[in-house]
């Protein structure tokens, strides 16, 4: 049996959990951010440019062998409804029209973002996802348990479940076409798209490009990149028109990347198991004592009281044994009184009888 | 025993009931198994949690803290005279632990996959990674805790005498792991405030979930000391009988106090995070339910209950609290969770979901009675003093 080095480090880490959180940097402590792997790819989606043809639907499903849809792609009327990503879609286009129905509609995508510090691969108690040195978020269904904190934890709503499986469900979202970043091909929604909107680079220039678009028509763009900031930044950033939230983005989401906002709760762990055992066996301590003390006390009052009770007893006693001495003396005097007293009045009467006698 | 049940008809209430319950979860059982999530829940790609997160794990394990509460009670800060709780309360903290664990087979994709963040590889960034490995070592815990029981009954005295001696250590494990895990509950929430009404989003959740748990522990410990009482009066002995009043107050006391500093700390999250003008929202409105209702007003029952000596109104309050608890839990996880979506996106549990609640709150109740009415949980074993 061959182990693998990851896996013998996972034992390691599950060994000692306390310690393998604490191999990982505590972001609270520090001032790092992380921007992105090095020449990592990007692609900028801008809805000015989209016409809502769903080619990049189209070509995300063949890419992806993923199922046949119901209605097929070139069925336009499928954009009326509000849709989500789902099992079989990794990613949709919207149609929205947020200058009122007379007006042309604007198109808005909902897809993985590819964050650069992923609150999914944050909360994954498996490590099924990873930030790949390609910008993609991978995922390892081999791992993944199914317990859908990802899905809880992603603030674009991205993953989805297989909820129909019964046997091996898995979560199910945008790959980035990672194997074809790998082999240097385009995103497959990149290549299908006809007009543009879509546009691969590394992030530094995607994000070049779309101020440039910014500045050089203001009258079209709203000044802002979405995802360049956006929950510490993604890989995946956007132009509109309109306010963001008018398609489908939400603006509240805010600058913070997710592994940061859970940091603080993990960095209390090792403290908590660190300090916890030694207060409480103070408290321990104390109530033992307290209760040796107690219990001393107590024999002491109990061995007191003993003691007084046994002098008291004692002086009782000999005050009764002095009673009972006079007492006799006092009895042994009166009968020797009372002796004499008789002795003294028989002679007397034998006196008086003797005289008697003689006269 | 033999005697009694000669005695009693073999249809009781309790067993009809029981057993619909069984039959019907067993039925929802082979749905799940054979049909997957979709057959048997209403989750969706919204709503990826539902009852059997926001009842079975969250709830389970808040009101599963009388084992933690208790032990610590008596073994550390050294109330000896609530001793008599002890056990029952450990049980219930077993069977609680262990019922949630199998509650999650229900719940994840691959059930049998579960132990593989400990033994394929560990995701420690993450708070439900710190959430599995305690509760995975705190119902170990709780198992060898609670062994001396059976251990009596099956008469192994000197298993027994060894597990006694591993009190302290086992005490102050379980504290920790307590401590941990429960705070790590709310903990996993933190990582979603742009989905969780910012009433209950709060940096302190792990501070909230923590100190509720010691009030849903207190509670639960009274709650179930008087069902115990009422219907396993005969299994008890004369400590228990005796204590039964004193640790109902004793711990009705202590429930009132940690209540009045959980409504401070829940009023001090509003102002930290300036969330005062929710308050006039609809949702608002709910949290003040949940605030004064099941917060403020339990603690001031209980101190009434204390004062007047009144055990009517402590076991009243008690169950009034255990249910704030889940008022809180499923607030947190289903009611304020996901409140910025429309109405046809909102999550309501499927019939089978709530069947499979009941029907692991139905085995707890079974396995309780089976261990109390055969075991030294409610009376002191003849052969062992105060263990």
């Amino acid at each position: 049996m061959s182990i693998s080095r990851r896996r013998f480090l996972s034992w390691m880490g599950a060994a000692g959990a306390g310690t393998a959180a604490l191999a990982r940097p505590g972001h609270s402590a520090t001032t790092q951010h992380f921007e992105g792997y090095a020449d990592a790819g990007a692609v900028l989606f801008d809805s000015v440019i989209c016409i809502g043809c769903r080619r990049c639907e189209a070509a995300c499903n063949q890419v992806n062998d993923l199922p046949a849809p119901e209605r097929p792609f070139d069925d336009l009327t499928v954009l009326d409804e509000r849709r989500r990503t789902h099992w079989d879609s990794y990613m949709v286009i919207n149609k929205y029209y947020p200058n009122g129905k007379e007006n042309p509609p604007v198109y808005g995508r909902m897809g993985c973002n590819h964050c650069l510090e992923p609150a999914c691969a944050s909360a994954c108690f498996v490590r099924a996802f990873d930030k790949a040195p390609t910008a993609a978020v991978t995922y390892d269904e081999t791992v993944c348990v199914g317990c859908r904190y990802c899905m809880v934890a992603c603030p674009f709503e991205i993953p989805t479940y297989e909820y129909h499986k019964v046997i091996s469900p898995r979560i199910s979202k945008c790959t980035f076409c990672h194997p074809r970043l790998e082999k240097g091909l385009l995103p497959g929604c990149v290549e299908g798209c006809p007009t543009e909107a879509l546009t691969f680079g590394t992030r530094e220039d995607i994000i070049a490009t779309a101020k440039e678009r910014i500045r050089r028509h203001p009258d079209r763009y709203i000044d802002h990149v979405y995802g360049e900031k956006e929950m510490g930044g993604t890989s995946w950033l956007y132009l509109s028109g309109v306010p963001f939230s008018q398609v489908g983005k939400r603006e509240d989401l805010g600058y913070i990347a997710a592994p940061k906002l859970t940091s603080g709760a993990l960095a209390a762990v090792p403290i908590v198991v660190g300090l916890w055992p030694v207060l409480l066996t103070g408290i321990y301590a104390v109530s033992k004592r307290r209760e040796k003390i107690a219990k001393e006390e107590k024999e002491n009052a109990v061995a007191q009281a003993i003691s007084a009770e046994k002098a008291e007893a004692e002086a009782k006693l000999t005050q009764e044994k002095e009673k009972a001495k006079k007492d006799k003396e006092a009895a042994v005097e009166k009968a020797v009184k009372k002796a004499l007293e008789d002795a003294a009045k028989e002679a007397e009467e034998a006196g008086k009888k003797d005289s008697e006698e003689e006269s | 025993m033999s005697h009694d049940a000669a005695h009693k008809p073999i249809m009781s209430p309790f067993v009809i009931v029981t057993g619909i319950l069984l039959v019907i979860g067993l039925f929802i059982t082979v749905m799940r198994f054979t049909g997957g999530l979709a057959a048997t829940t209403n989750l969706s790609d919204y709503n990826p949690w539902g009852i059997w997160i926001g009842f079975d794990l969250l709830v389970g394990v808040a009101l599963a803290a009388g084992g933690y509460v208790t032990s610590a009670a008596v073994y550390i800060f050294g109330m000896k005279r609530y001793h008599s709780a002890v056990r029952p309360a450990l049980l219930t903290g077993f069977l609680g632990y262990a019922l949630v664990v199998f509650a999650l087979h229900y719940d994840v994709g691959q059930p049998w996959r579960l132990p593989y963040p400990f033994i394929m590889q560990s995701g420690t960034t993450s708070l439900l990674f710190e959430v599995g490995a305690c509760v995975a070592l705190y119902l170990t815990v709780l198992f060898i805790e609670f062994t001396p029981a059976p251990l009596e009954w099956l008469g192994f005295k000197k298993a027994r005498n060894l597990v006694v001696k591993l009190t302290m250590v086992l005490t102050i494990f379980g504290v920790v792991l307590s401590t941990l895990h429960q705070s790590s509950l709310g903990a996993l929430y933190l990582i979603a405030p742009s989905k969780l009404h910012p009433l209950w989003y709060s940096g302190y959740l792990p501070v909230f979930f923590f100190v509720s748990s010691v009030v849903a522990g207190l509670s639960m410990v009274i709650f179930e000391g008087s069902l115990s009482f009422r219907y396993f009066k005969d299994k008890m002995d004369e400590a228990h009988m005796r204590d039964k009043e004193d640790v109902a107050f004793g711990f009705a006391k202590a429930a009132s106090f940690v209540l009045a500093g959980y409504f401070a700390i829940k009023v001090i999250g509003i102002a930290v995070d300036n969330n005062w003008a929710y308050l006039a929202t609809g949702y608002g409105a709910w949290f003040l339910v949940e605030l004064l209702g099941f917060v403020a007003l339990p603690a001031f029952l209980y101190a009434v209950a204390v004062r007047d000596r009144s055990m009517t109104l402590v076991k009243y309050t008690a169950g009034w609290t255990v249910l704030g608890i889940v008022v809180n839990r499923l607030n947190v996880s289903l009611i304020a969770f996901n409140w910025h979506l429309p109405a046809s996106e909102r999550y309501f549990p499927h019939w089978m979901e709530i069947g499979i609640s009941l029907f692991i709150v139905t085995i707890g109740v079974i396995a309780f009675r089976f261990i109390v009415t055969r075991m030294p949980v409610l009376y002191e074993h003849p052969d062992y003093e105060a263990h």
